[in-house]
Parts: C-alpha cells; sequence; structure tokens
C-alpha cells in the first residue's frame, strides 16, 4: 500500500486553452478514503485517469509512494480500476472468476488460489468459492466482482462513480459495503462522484474541485463547518445552506428589514474592494425561531413545509420591501429561504416565521473573492428544536 | 415524467407497449434472435418490417450511450445505428420503469455465442479475435476509447473467409480527440482480460474444446492490434528512393484494407533522411473501390474477394484496352447477378448476397478440385444452392421462434444434443455484472423446451463422388482458397 501525491498536476488537452486539471496539489496519506467531488466538467474524472495512466500529465507529476508514475504504462502502475460493470462468468466457479485475471498475469497458481481465499475471507465468501456465480445473491455478486480488484493487491482502488447506475436503494446499501470493506482492507482508495451526500459518508476526506482547481480539501466535518469559499459552502449540504449577499453597517449586515450582527473577526477582515458587502451563510439547521421583535430575527414567509417526520423544512422568502435585500441570492434559488424547524409545530402557507442566525453558526465570506472570513462553525445540532 | 421519445422520426415506436417491462413484453412483438450476454435486459423486437434492439437501462446512460454511437455512425465506424432514447416510461399502475436505448437490428449479425454453438473451429475462432482487433484499431483511430472491449459487446458478421467486428455497446466509451498511449494501453487490456474470460467460460460450460488455449487466444489480440496499429501509425525514416517508399507504404496500407488520406512527410533536422508518418488512414480501401466500380455495398473482405473475381474477369476476357468501370459493369450482369439471383427466395435469408457469392467461388473451387478441370460458374452456383445453402443456418434474422427458446441462452444444439434440450437457468445466462440490479436466483425449476428443429452443423465442403471417401477419414476438410489473410 502507499501514498498518492498529485505535484503541481495539470491535464490540458490539446487544442484547449484552459487546463482541464490545473496544478493540481493533493496528498493522499497512506490506506485513506479519499473522495474527488464536483459539479460535471470539474476535472475529478480526469484527475482520476491522469492518476489511472489514461489521460497524459502534461505538467507536475503523480506519485505513487515513493515512485514517480507520470510516464508509467497504466498496468505497471500497480493501481487498480474497480469497474462498474465487472463480468461475472456464469460457468466459472467464483474462485475461478475472481482469479483468472491474475493467471494472464502469469502469476503462480499456489499464489493465486492463496490470494483468493484471502480475498474471500475479507469478502465473507469463502464458503461459495467452489460454486458457481447463479447460486450467490445480488450482494454476493456484486462482492465477487470486488474480488477481481482485490486479488490484484493494488497499491490503490481507483473507482469512478461505481454506483452510478443503480437505483437509489441500492445506492445507499452499495456505499456503505464499499466504506466497510475499503476500511478492513486499508487498501489507499480515490473515489469520484458528483454526488456530495456520497462524498461526505464515505470519505476520510473530501476534495471539492471546480473548473479544473482544487478548491478545498478536508474531513467530511472541515467541509461542512468550515468551507473554504462560497463554492463549497453551497455544493455541500443537503438541503443546501442559505447564502446571500448583504450590504454591511456598523459591523451589521442588512437581511430584509433585519440587522444581523457579523462576527467580529470577520467584519475586521473586510477589505476595500468588498465595498461594504459580504456574503453570508447560513445551514437551515443554524436558525431559531423567535419572536418578531427580537433583534437579529428575519422574517420568512412560508411558501412550502416539506415534512420528513424527524425534521421538517420551510422554504420561504424574505419580504424584499427594505432596502438591501435585493442582492440577495440564495443557493436555493432566487431569495429562497430554508430553514429546518421542530417538525412537531409546523406553520402553514403563507405564515410568517421569524428566525435568528444562532450565535456563532455564521459563515461570512468575502463578497469580492468569495473566500471564507470567519471562523469554523459549530453547529449544536440539539438546539434546533430548542425554540 | 411524461413518456418521452428522442431520435428517429418513426411515429410508429410509440405504438409498443413501453408501459411494460422490457422483460414481460408480449410474445407478438418478440422476435427470436441470437443474443449476446448483456448486463441489462435486451430485447430484439419487430417493428415495422424489421426488428430493432432494445436495451433497458438507466435514462441518463441511455441518452449518453446514444449520443455516442450517434456521432460513431457519423465518423463511419463500424457499429449499431441508434434509432431513439425512451424515457418516463411508467407502468400501467404508475410505477417508474427504466428508460430504454433503440438500435437497428444488425442484419446477419451474429453474436459470439451463436458462432460457438455451430460447432466452433479453431481457426474461426482465431478470426472472431482477428476481426475484433481490427475493430478496436480503427475504434482508436477515430478517437474512441471502449472501455469494456469484449466478444460480447460486439457483433459479428462473415465477411468472406474472414468476420467483421461491430461495436453494440458504447455504454462505457468516451470519445476523444486523440487517444493518449494510456487509454489505448488500457482498452488492450481490459480486452485481453474480457476476452480470456469469456473463452474460459466456454470451455467451463463445454462449449469450446478444452485444446484451445484461451490465455493465448487472449494474447493473440494484443499482438494482432499492436502489429495493425503500428503499420498504420508507424513513422519510417528513410534516406533515398522517397517516392517509392511512400508507394510503398501506401501499398502496404491498401493490402491491410485502409486508404491513406493525408501523410506526414518531414526531413530530419540533418537534412540527409525524410520521416514518413501516416497522418490520416481510413479503412474500406476495397469497400470503396468495390463501390465506386460497381455500386456494391460490401464489407471489406468480401469486397477483396469480388474485385479479385473482378480482375480475374478482366484477365480472362483479354480486353486490355477496355476501360475498368466498364469491365465492372459487365462483371456485375454477367457474373454477380446472375448467381446472386439464383437463389430461390426461401433460402435468401441465409445470407447475404456477396456472402452468398463468395462461398459460390469456394464452392467452385472444390467441385474444380474433385473433377480436375474448370467449372463455370452457373455449374458451381446451381451445385451449391442445391446442396450447401440449405444447411446453413437462417442468419438474416431468425423469426418466429416460441419465446421460452429465445430467452433461454442459445443452446449449442448439435446431433449429440438430440431435439430436446432443458432451457438452461436464465440465472446462469445473463452476464451477471457486478454493480447491476441482480434478482435472486428463483428456486423453481427451468421450463423445459421442445425443439422440433435441429440445427445442422455448416459443413463447407459440397459432397463430391470419388472424393468424399477420403473425407471420411480426414477430419477436418482442407480450407477452400481464399484470399491471403493478414494472420
Amino acid at each position: 500500500m502507499a501514498s498518492v501525491t498529485y505535484d503541481k498536476a495539470s491535464r490540458i488537452y490539446p487544442g484547449t486553452e484552459r487546463p482541464a486539471v490545473d496544478s493540481l496539489d493533493l496528498e493522499i496519506a497512506d490506506g485513506e478514503f479519499l473522495v474527488l467531488v464536483g459539479p460535471s466538467g470539474c476535472g475529478k474524472s480526469t484527475s482520476l485517469r491522469m492518476l489511472a495512466g489514461l489521460e497524459d500529465i502534461d505538467q507536475g507529476a503523480i506519485w505513487v509512494g515513493d515512485r514517480d508514475v507520470t510516464h508509467v504504462q497504466p498496468k505497471d502502475r500497480d493501481i487498480a480500476m474497480v469497474f462498474q460493470s465487472y463480468a461475472l462468468y456464469p460457468h466459472m466457479t467464483v474462485a475461478d472468476n475472481m482469479g483468472f485475471a491474475l493467471k494472464i498475469a502469469k502469476v503462480d497458481k499456489a499464489e493465486i488460489r492463496q490470494r483468493v481465499e484471502a480475498a474471500a475471507k475479507i469478502l465473507d465468501l469463502t464458503e461459495y468459492l467452489d460454486r458457481k456465480p447463479k447460486a450467490l445473491s445480488g450482494g454476493q455478486r456484486q462482492r465477487v466482482a470486488m474480488g477481481r480488484a482485490i486479488v490484484r493487491q493494488p497499491q490503490v482502488f481507483l473507482m469512478d462513480e461505481p454506483l452510478s447506475n443503480l437505483d437509489a436503494k441500492l445506492r445507499v446499501q452499495t456505499r456503505t459495503q464499499i466504506a466497510a470493506l475499503q476500511r478492513r482492507l486499508g487498501t489507499t482508495t480515490v473515489y469520484v462522484t458528483h454526488d456530495q451526500v456520497e462524498a461526505l459518508t464515505m470519505g476520510d476526506r473530501i476534495a471539492v474541485l471546480k473548473d479544473g482547481v482544487l478548491q478545498q480539501v478536508g474531513s467530511p466535518r472541515d467541509m461542512y463547518d468550515a468551507p473554504a469559499n462560497v463554492f463549497v459552502a453551497g455544493f455541500i449540504g443537503s438541503p443546501a445552506m442559505n447564502i446571500g449577499t448583504y450590504q454591511v453597517f456598523d459591523g451589521q449586515a442588512q437581511v430584509g428589514r433585519a440587522k444581523v450582527d457579523l462576527a467580529r473577526e470577520a467584519v475586521s477582515a473586510l477589505k476595500a474592494e468588498d465595498k461594504n458587502h459580504v456574503v453570508l451563510g447560513f445551514r437551515p439547521e443554524s436558525l431559531d425561531r423567535v419572536a418578531p421583535n427580537t433583534d437579529g430575527a428575519i422574517p420568512i414567509e412560508v411558501d412550502v413545509v416539506e415534512e420528513l417526520g424527524s425534521d421538517a423544512f420551510v422554504y420561504g422568502e424574505v419580504p424584499n420591501e427594505f432596502g438591501g435585500a435585493e442582492d440577495v441570492h440564495f443557493a436555493a434559488g432566487d431569495s429562497q429561504m430554508i430553514v429546518r424547524i421542530d417538525p412537531r409545530d409546523v406553520p402553514g402557507k403563507g405564515d410568517t416565521v421569524w428566525v435568528k442566525i444562532r450565535e456563532g453558526e455564521q459563515h461570512v465570506f468575502s463578497a469580492a473573492t468569495g473566500e471564507r472570513l470567519s471562523s469554523e462553525v459549530h453547529t449544536d445540532a440539539s438546539a434546533t428544536h430548542k425554540a | 415524467m411524461p413518456l418521452h421519445i428522442t431520435g428517429a422520426a418513426d411515429p410508429a415506436l410509440i405504438e409498443l407497449p413501453w408501459d411494460v417491462p422490457l422483460e414481460a413484453w408480449p410474445e407478438e412483438h418478440i422476435a427470436a434472435l441470437p443474443r449476446g450476454l448483456s448486463r441489462h435486459v435486451v430485447r430484439f423486437v419487430r417493428h415495422g418490417d424489421g426488428v430493432i434492439a432494445v436495451k433497458e437501462t438507466n435514462a441518463e446512460i441511455a441518452h449518453r450511450e446514444f449520443t455516442m454511437l450517434r456521432e460513431l455512425q457519423r465518423m463511419e465506424a463500424p457499429c449499431v445505428h441508434p434509432v431513439a432514447v425512451v424515457s418516463g416510461r411508467t407502468s400501467a399502475s404508475g410505477e417508474p420503469l427504466s428508460a430504454a436505448l433503440i438500435t437497428e437490428h444488425l442484419a446477419y449479425s451474429l453474436p459470439y455465442r451463436a458462432l460457438f454453438s455451430q460447432g466452433l473451429r479453431r481457426a474461426t475462432l482465431k478470426r472472431l479475435v482477428g476481426a475484433l482487433s481490427v475493430l478496436l484499431v480503427r475504434l482508436h483511430l477515430l478517437g474512441f476509447y471502449w472501455g469494456d472491449v469484449s466478444l460480447s459487446n460486439a457483433l459479428f458478421r462473415r465477411d468472406a473467409s474472414e468476420f467483421s467486428a461491430y461495436l453494440v455497446d458504447a455504454e462505457t466509451g468516451d470519445m476523444h480527440a486523440r487517444l493518449t498511449d494510456g487509454q489505448r494501453e488500457t482498452d488492450l487490456d481490459i480486452a485481453t482480460t474480457n476476452i480470456t474470460g469469456e473463452l474460459l467460460d466456454l470451455q467451463a460450460s463445454e462449449d469450446l474444446d478444452e485444446s484451445v488455449d484461451p490465455f493465448d487466444i487472449g494474447a493473440r489480440l494484443e499482438k494482432r492490434y499492436r502489429e495493425l496499429w503500428s503499420a498504420l501509425t508507424e513513422t519510417s525514416t528513410h534516406t533515398s528512393n522517397i517516392r517509392m517508399r511512400i508507394a510503398e507504404r501506401v501499398r502496404q496500407l491498401n493490402d491491410l484494407g485502409f486508404d491513406l488520406d493525408e501523410i506526414d512527410m518531414e526531413e530530419t533536422e540533418d537534412g540527409t533522411a525524410v520521416t514518413i508518418r501516416p497522418k490520416v488512414v481510413d479503412a474500406g480501401f476495397h469497400q470503396r473501390r468495390l463501390m465506386r466500380l460497381t455500386g456494391l455495398d460490401v464489407q471489406e473482405n468480401q469486397a477483396r474477394r469480388l474485385l479479385n473475381d473482378l480482375d480475374e474477369y478482366r484477365a480472362w476476357r483479354d480486353q486490355p484496352d477496355q476501360d475498368e468501370a466498364h469491365a465492372a459493369h459487365e462483371w456485375l450482369t454477367t457474373m454477380f447477378e446472375p448467381t446472386v439471383r439464383a437463389v430461390p427466395r426461401g433460402l435468401r435469408g441465409k445470407l447475404e448476397p456477396a456472402q452468398v457469392y463468395h462461398e459460390v467461388l469456394d464452392h467452385r473451387w472444390y467441385l474444380a478440385e474433385a473433377a480436375d478441370h474448370d467449372v463455370p460458374l452457373p455449374v458451381a452456383t446451381a451445385s451449391y444452392v442445391k446442396n450447401i445453402l440449405p444447411t446453413k443456418d437462417d442468419e438474416q434474422a431468425v423469426l418466429g421462434r416460441s419465446i421460452a427458446e429465445m430467452t433461454a441462452e442459445l443452446p449449442a444444439l448439435t446431433e449429440e444434443h438430440g431435439t430436446e434440450y432443458a432451457a438452461r437457468d436464465p440465472y446462469a445466462n445473463d452476464n451477471t455484472y457486478a454493480w447491476g440490479r441482480v434478482p435472486e436466483p428463483d428456486e423453481s425449476e427451468p421450463p423445459t423446451v421442445r425443439r422440433s428443429s435441429t440445427r445442422i452443423p455448416v459443413r463447407n465442403a459440397p459432397v463430391v463422388p470419388g472424393r468424399d471417401r477420403e473425407r471420411a477419414t480426414a477430419d477436418a476438410p482442407p480450407s477452400p482458397p481464399s484470399e491471403p489473410t493478414a494472420e
């Protein structure tokens, strides 16, 4: 097993000016499960394929352990791409299905048997080794396919949207299985997805990319609590964070008719180019319902209430009758705001609820650069239902 | 979401039972054709005068594959032609159903498993692998990375004494301006692994003789691919006689069935030599020449065979001043067309016309060998139509069999299997792909199907008195004199 290092690695397709992947610097620790995530066209798959050897590395280098693999052929990189579509051969035993590819690589027979048995043990397939695939359940067949990659004992596993052709339910099951299996194997794994929920639930760390540029890398918690910029803030989290651009007066942001106190460190970090504006973000669960006359209370007109049993979300609008709100743009849609509320106390459509951003749960970003200005947020989830 | 069909302007498509899962489509719609292994539900469906292939998959993948196949078709790649994508399907009770990709059924095409069920000879296996390596090279030249190269994901058509391979599954593929070496190497690696696995599986089911070494065949694909790739793309350096060198290179490419459209010539830095690199090569050299001369649209090796016959015809006519186009027209009307027309209507679905002509030429060779003198084409044709063609499988489209039979795996029905066979367990048949949704095995016994017809194994050699006595003792008939292959 080994670490993986992207050292200012770029991929520039012939005939294009903007790199598909731009000077990617990323260190993946030995045994780590790293998820590359971002919207389509962000360069996540290209980054993975550069490591796999499918895409050329036009600038910079990629290392696997202490070996520079930049110019090494794919099959000599000691990396296994786990495909979404492994064939299982119906007339061959489970053991042969798992081991035959090693025979092509001229691995010795006893060694093959030993590796297949070791993989079967990890996959709970030992008792099925001499059976045919038809004797297995769907889940077991998937594990046999994983076994084909495992017996190769690569330094790194690569997976590119392996769950994309599954239905929603099976996707949830399978992602848990893959994550659990990776922890048992301890093999360094790089996993690509466009789905931030998949990223949050599976990865030890997540790397968010946009337009070929790495935005932030960190643990799921880091990404959620301290998104480095407005893009990451809007991308990670479901439902999405409420984000808007507001004018700042005397250290307060004008949100609708409410004046919201901003964290002092954020206000002091404002620069001239921000022109007295900030981008303020707050998660749906960072809001408390308060009395209408409370300081900093934001009124929200309820459009829809989404009840999920354990939670309920209000989708509403900030009324626009006062200045300062014309710039408002929320990730959820134009001037729409999402609030998590107590599912036992649900307002009706058309009602107005007043909410206040909980102390220390603001995400403040520069209006000019989009970079984070405030410190990390520690969401106190239990507080939501107090109001 | 309402039912949505994007693609061909064919209003009749909407009349198909899209509110029923494909697995349960009524038998009247289903055409029984040899199917390959697929990770999805695939059915051949009668539609209008023809047959279409319908594959269930998710909407995103279906649209992607449709676009990809369109692009490949535009570039004249050998692939199945996409017809439409059907999305927004719901059952009568409102349950959402998978989207479907519709492609045309490629007439006279066979999945490799159908070829194995006809008692495959080792040479045929090598030809299949050869065809697949040509397909891979052609796709790579176009910038297509396949991602899942296998015998299952291709269809094969007889092409004179060779096979031509066509891409059927583009789901895992990607189109690039130019492939990197890494992409080509990965495709080759995947191909080797998949083919070896497929052959090992055929051996495990006793459809392939033990004496064939799957690892050997897998390695063969790689070797053939590399030979062809370097012949088509390699840079060569020459110090003298450049004109001749280029002509030589062009001829070499033509022999491989490729045309040289553009070439890069560059003087070396010191000015003492010139490097030549083919820049744009196009497959189908013989195909295009025959098309130009006769209007016949056939496959590459068939074209080569027909052109050879045409050349022979011209030589034999001994009219050196007659131009090529004129001779071609004469050949077409006096040789080719009468031969093809001699096939009775009832036997026309057996083989493509060009393939029939090729086989008649082979047959004539056998007859001439036995008779020890030349046999005229009409005689050979009559003998072929009487003795050989009726024993062939219908390969245009094998319609009208029962649904149980068609949903079962292609049976390897030969004399020793008799006329009764138990449909194999459907779970043993699907090439179970790991991440696809797989139904749990069913406990009940698979149905037993009675077949009234038994496939008759193909015999190339006709029955000729005086020769067959020796033939009976010999294992394999001698190969007919076909065109030199690139083996």
